[in-house]
């Protein structure tokens, strides 16, 4: 290979086609097979017992009445289960002792010979508690607030520069707002689940899987490097399998302690197989979820709408008995420049279940805030909020100082304003009616960071003709597939019929899970070396079985340059005036994300991402009750995500002629995220124009403006003024 | 789920005497509401007996330009049929404004009526609930309270009636036909559902084992409009914050906004389909603008009590009954 000096991009033939889904069709016939689909003979069916306190400890399980139960096999607790070789990450840990850390944390498990039995024999199972005072709410004066070590990007809970409270002190124009996210879950289509067999040491001659897991997941090799240790299993036996996945939002991004459970369980009753499935209500527990968020959002600006000062403090929560910290203000730190800014996170760790990744972690929250803060200051500046953030664009990354690789937001904010048709100029909130609703259009920045994992390799093998191509990669839902078989063609530079792909398998070598927009990037770039290091030493006529493996080269311009996406949103909205509903007739995002490598599932991704940000713009709340310290509206019924009569006018369109030039060979830069990003602040800016009325909290709900939108004679003599 | 006898009915007499033989006994319809209780476990019955088999699905029309609907009709078909459509727009808007086109399907007439409360403490086993479990408590006074009632309500539920069907047909004064262990009977559609009081458990009047057969509509009054508007979180697929059923007859002076006869249910409100009287009698001979109905809304609501958490639906039911009766007069539709 050349010396290092970034990429050298591959010649795209397969890559930017808009090939369909290579699964498409098997999904479609119902024989792609999810986690718990998978064949498993005379596998036997687990369900869990959660705790009912927050915090306490197990006095006693009596499970005299579940074991009576025809058909259960076994059920384990604290005082049978058997034990993991490594308790030090607690959320691995079940069953090893009394503790109970949060209301629905596991306390046993049922094994039964149906999933029928188990549940019921599960809800037999008395447990009696010794109940200790907990906490369970964020609030502002938590004695639990610290300052975390690192946010779970790696990077500083602080960073600051010049002087801030100086510089809001001297502004012409301040923003000092506080913004609030909820609690939100992932709720992927698929729940989590897993089929766990037991072989033991002895298999397969001594070297076979110890244990087997066949999982829901975003990364087999995550779930493999996990748990390994936990269970005491050298990583190379551990196999985990996971050919398709039915979305994950982050919250497959790594195991938790279903999967745990399933393993302990499948040894207890080795060499049987077992399927623990976790239902929709226990997935509000288990499996992750978005921090709620405080934001302290302060902007001070000159009189022409120059920042002097981004300050952003952030207040979140997570967990006692495992922490985890959202990165909220790390998008804040690089986005516009101003010579004072600072950030800051304070955690407090609650008696709860354990927050994780969901699309976008920090990103999502940290962007709501600063977004609608930009609007709120470009209202109080008499600006167009576009101008403000053209007067406010960086030539360098503020925080490092680096040049950035390409950076086009305001391509994106320009391209997006002309084809939805943006009227330029301030806004003039409560100034448009069509019958009995109030119209507004809102805009937002978006932007998330160009990731490539470490950690990546694959393997080329020519076998009858084609080209097997192994790396343990994952496709939730995404497309990976059939991306990452137009990477492959380009890299070896063959048609797409001559790839034969294996992902989602730990036979295959090591990948990082699909997350922070990376998979394509990190397993493209694994794929491309593979390739060229075969063609290297088999030259274009290989023989039968040849064969290369390579990880990742080396790439300086990931120290040198700063590499972000962008992007633009664009809403709008209409708010009955009557009865406050909302409604989002039209959302258009624009993007710079590099090449698109296959412009059906790259759109698609965009799409997602918009939805679910106008999801979390307006529907998405988990409501924990802090009498009982669990999320009380734990199913799709009463947690609401966007229908499909909510999503309307919904367009997302990219840049052309982008390449990314120093990230990866393919050119592109990943996209699962942003369109998440940003989306949320362009419906509440477009709600304020609307209405008048600024909400700071998500979602924005009907009876939050109610309390705010004019009576309708005012508001005539507002309209009438604003047309006159 | 608790193992349970299943058992098919063939006619409406013996599913009547299967039920009321057996106080674990309860009729399974659709299944929509039913066997989530059971997965649950809020619903833990001995014996569930099927009645979609018996003959119950008829549209029928009436002797006095009425329609009588059977109890075993899907949801959907009632949304579609012409007569419905023409005679009682409220009826098939406020059926069309529930759940989705699979669970309507799936719905029957009689179970959508009899549906229980979607307060989260109720589907939830390991909170207390006294219509779960009488005595244990009330979560939802001081919880999650978005969806909770602000009328009739007592100290011992908060719990709102979720059915959109119900809040139709009690702006249509239809009735109840029940088959009983001693025969038939007819009730007002007003006395099928009851106020929580101090025994939440029970949501109707119902004796055990009694069976819905048909829900009948006499002929709607001469000149009547009739609509219903349901404010909700998303677009579809939710239910109510509040509803509004409303129906109009104009008068036959000039200006649209004077009513003949207005009438007015609200859901989303209370334990029952709540039937504005006090408001109807103040909007009778008044023209309906905008501070007319806001002050009969009120009139209404003085017997209301909210909390932090229901506040908000004073100002929301002011402002549905003005849509739906802004809707009525001008017979422009602009909420849907
Ligand atoms: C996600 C979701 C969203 C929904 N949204 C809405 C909505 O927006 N608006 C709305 O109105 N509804 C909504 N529904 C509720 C739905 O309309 C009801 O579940 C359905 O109407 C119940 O009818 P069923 O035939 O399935 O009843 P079942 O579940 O079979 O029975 C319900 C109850 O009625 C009893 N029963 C049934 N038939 C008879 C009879 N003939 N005589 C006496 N007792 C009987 C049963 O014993 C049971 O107690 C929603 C449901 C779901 C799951």
């Amino acid at each position: 290979m050349s010396e290092p000096t970034g990429p050298t991009l591959l010649d795209p033939v397969q890559m930017g086609r808009p090939v369909g889904r290579l699964d498409g069709r098997r999904k479609v016939l119902g024989v792609a097979p999810y986690a718990v689909e998978h064949e498993a003979e005379g596998a036997a069916q687990a369900a869990m017992v959660a705790s009912t306190v927050p915090r306490g400890r197990v006095r006693s399980i009596d499970a005299t009445a579940a074991r009576a139960l025809p058909g259960v096999l076994a059920v384990l607790d604290h005082t049978n289960a058997p034990r993991v070789a490594d308790g030090e990450d607690r959320e691995f840990a079940p069953l090893q002792d009394d503790t109970v850390w949060f209301r629905r944390q596991p306390v046993a498990l049922v094994v039964a010979e149906s999933s029928e039995v188990a549940r019921e024999a599960a809800a037999l199972v008395a447990v009696e508690y010794d109940e200790e005072p907990a906490e369970v709410g964020l609030r502002p004066d938590s004695p639990r607030l610290y300052t975390p070590e690192k946010l779970s990007d790696g990077s500083e809970s602080d960073t600051s520069a010049g002087d801030v409270e100086a510089a809001l002190a001297a502004a012409t124009h301040v923003v000092d707002e506080t913004y609030a996210t909820p609690y939100e879950h992932n709720n992927p289509m698929e729940p989590h689940a897993t089929i766990a067999t037991w072989h033991g040491e002895d298999a397969g001659l001594g070297d076979g899987p110890v244990l087997t897991l066949v999982d829901s997941t975003q990364g087999v090799h995550a779930v493999r490097s996990s748990l390994a240790p936990v269970l005491g299993i050298e990583p190379e036996r551990l196999e985990v399998v996971a050919p398709y996945v039915g979305g994950g939002f982050g919250s497959k991004g790594a195991p938790h302690v279903n999967v745990v459970l399933a393993a302990l369980a499948a040894k207890a009753l080795a060499p049987r197989p077992v399927r623990l499935t976790v239902t929709r209500q226990q997935m509000f527990a288990l499996v992750g979820y978005r921090t709620a968020t405080i934001q302290h959002f302060r902007l001070g600006a000159d009189a022409d709408g120059r920042l002097t000062a981004i300050s952003h403090d952030v207040l979140e929560q997570s967990a006692a008995i495992k922490e985890f910290v959202e990165q909220t203000g790390s998008p804040t730190r690089s986005m516009y420049a101003a010579p004072n800014r600072r950030t800051t996170h304070r955690v407090a760790r609650l008696d709860v279940a354990i927050p994780f990744w969901m699309r976008a972690p920090g990103e999502m929250p940290g962007m709501f805030a600063h977004e609608v803060a930009m609007d709120e200051l470009a209202h109080r500046c008499g600006l167009d909020p576009i101008e403000l953030r053209v007067r406010n664009e960086p030539d360098v990354d503020p925080e490092t100082g680096h040049p950035f690789g390409r950076r086009r937001l305001l391509e994106c904010l320009r391209r997006g304003a002309e084809r939805f048709g943006w009227e330029e100029g301030p806004r003039a909130p409560l100034s448009r009616r069509e019958g009995d609703w109030l119209v507004g259009t809102g805009v937002a920045s978006s932007t998330y960071p160009a990731n490539a994992m470490p950690g990546n390799e694959a393997t080329v093998t020519f076998e009858h003709g084609c080209y097997a191509v192994g790396i343990g990669a994952a496709d939730i839902g995404t497309g990976s597939w059939t991306s990452l078989t137009q990477v492959t063609a380009d890299a070896l530079g063959v048609g797409l019929e001559q790839i034969r792909l294996g992902i989602g398998d730990t036979r295959y070598p090591s990948a990082s899970v699909a997350g922070g927009s990376s998979g394509l990037s990190s397993w493209g770039i694994a794929i491309t070396a593979a390739a060229r290091a075969f063609r290297e030493q088999h030259g274009d006529r290989p023989s039968e079985g040849a064969s290369a493996t390579a990880g990742m080269p080396d790439n300086p311009d990931l120290q040198e340059y700063a590499l972000n996406s962008y992007g633009a949103h664009f809403a709008k909205v209409r708010v009955h005036a009557d009865t406050g509903q909302i409604r989002v007739p039209r959302m258009l995002g624009v993007f710079s994300v590099g090449r698109a490598v296959n412009p059906t599932t790259l759109r698609s991704q965009f799409l997602g991402g918009m939805v679910m940000g106008l999801s979390a713009a307006l529907f998405e709340e988990s409501v924990r009750d802090p009498r009982f310290g669990h999320v009380v509206t734990q199913d799709l019924a009463s947690y609401h995500v966007a229908a499909n009569a909510d999503v309307a006018d919904l367009d997302a369109i990219w840049l052309d002629d982008d390449v990314e030039t120093h990230l990866n060979p393919m050119g592109s830069r990943g996209a699962g995220e942003i369109g998440i990003v940003g989306s949320p602040a362009a419906i509440v800016n477009a709600v304020f124009d609307a209405t008048g009325v600024r909400v700071r909290d998500l979602p924005v709900t009907a009876d939050k403006l109610l309390a705010g939108l004019l009576p309708q004679r005012e508001r005539d003599h507002v309209l009438g003024d604003a047309s006159a | 789920m608790t193992p349970f006898t299943y058992t098919r009915a063939h006619d409406p007499a013996s599913a009547v005497a299967a039920v009321a033989g057996r106080p674990d006994a309860v009729f399974l319809a659709g299944g929509s509401n039913l066997v989530d209780h059971l997965k649950l476990g809020v619903a833990t019955p001995g014996e569930v007996v099927d009645v979609t088999g018996l003959a119950l699905t008829g549209i029928e029309d009436g002797s006095d330009g009425g329609l009588r609907i059977g109890a075993g009709v899907r949801n959907s078909d009632p949304a579609a049929d012409a007569r419905v459509r023409e005679r009682y727009p409220v009826l098939a808007r406020a059926l069309l404004a529930g759940a989705s086109p699979q669970i309507r399907h799936q719905a029957s007439t009689a179970g959508n009526l009899l549906q229980r409360t979607r307060c989260v403490y109720f589907q939830d086993t390991t909170t207390p609930c006294n219509k779960r479990e009488p005595g244990s408590g009330c979560s939802a006074i001081g919880g999650y309270e978005r969806y909770a009632a602000i009328l009739g309500a007592s100290p011992a539920c908060v719990a709102t009636h979720p059915s959109d069907l119900a809040v139709a047909l009690r702006v249509l004064d239809a009735s109840v036909v029940v088959l009983g262990p001693d025969g038939e009977r007819r009730l007002p559609f007003g006395e099928l559902h009851r106020l929580p009081g101090d025994d939440p458990s029970r949501d109707t009047t119902l004796a055990h084992g009694e069976l819905v057969t048909a829900v009948e509509l006499p002929a709607p009054p001469p000149g009547a409009r009739s609509t219903y508007v349901k404010v909700r979180d998303r677009a579809s697929y939710a239910f109510a914050l509040v509803s509004v059923a409303a129906l109009l007859v104009p008068s036959d002076a000039g200006d649209p906004r004077d009513a003949a006869q207005v009438r007015l249910a609200f859901g989303g409100v209370a334990h029952v389909p709540w039937r504005a009287t006090r408001a109807e009698e103040a909007l009778t001979g008044v023209r309906l603008t905008d501070e007319a109905i806001d002050a009969a809304v009120e009139l209404e609501l003085e017997a209301a009590t909210t909390s932090e958490g229901t506040a908000y639906k004073r100002a929301m039911l002011r402002g549905t009954v003005r849509a739906a009766l802004r809707e009525l007069s001008t017979g422009e539709r602009t909420l849907r």
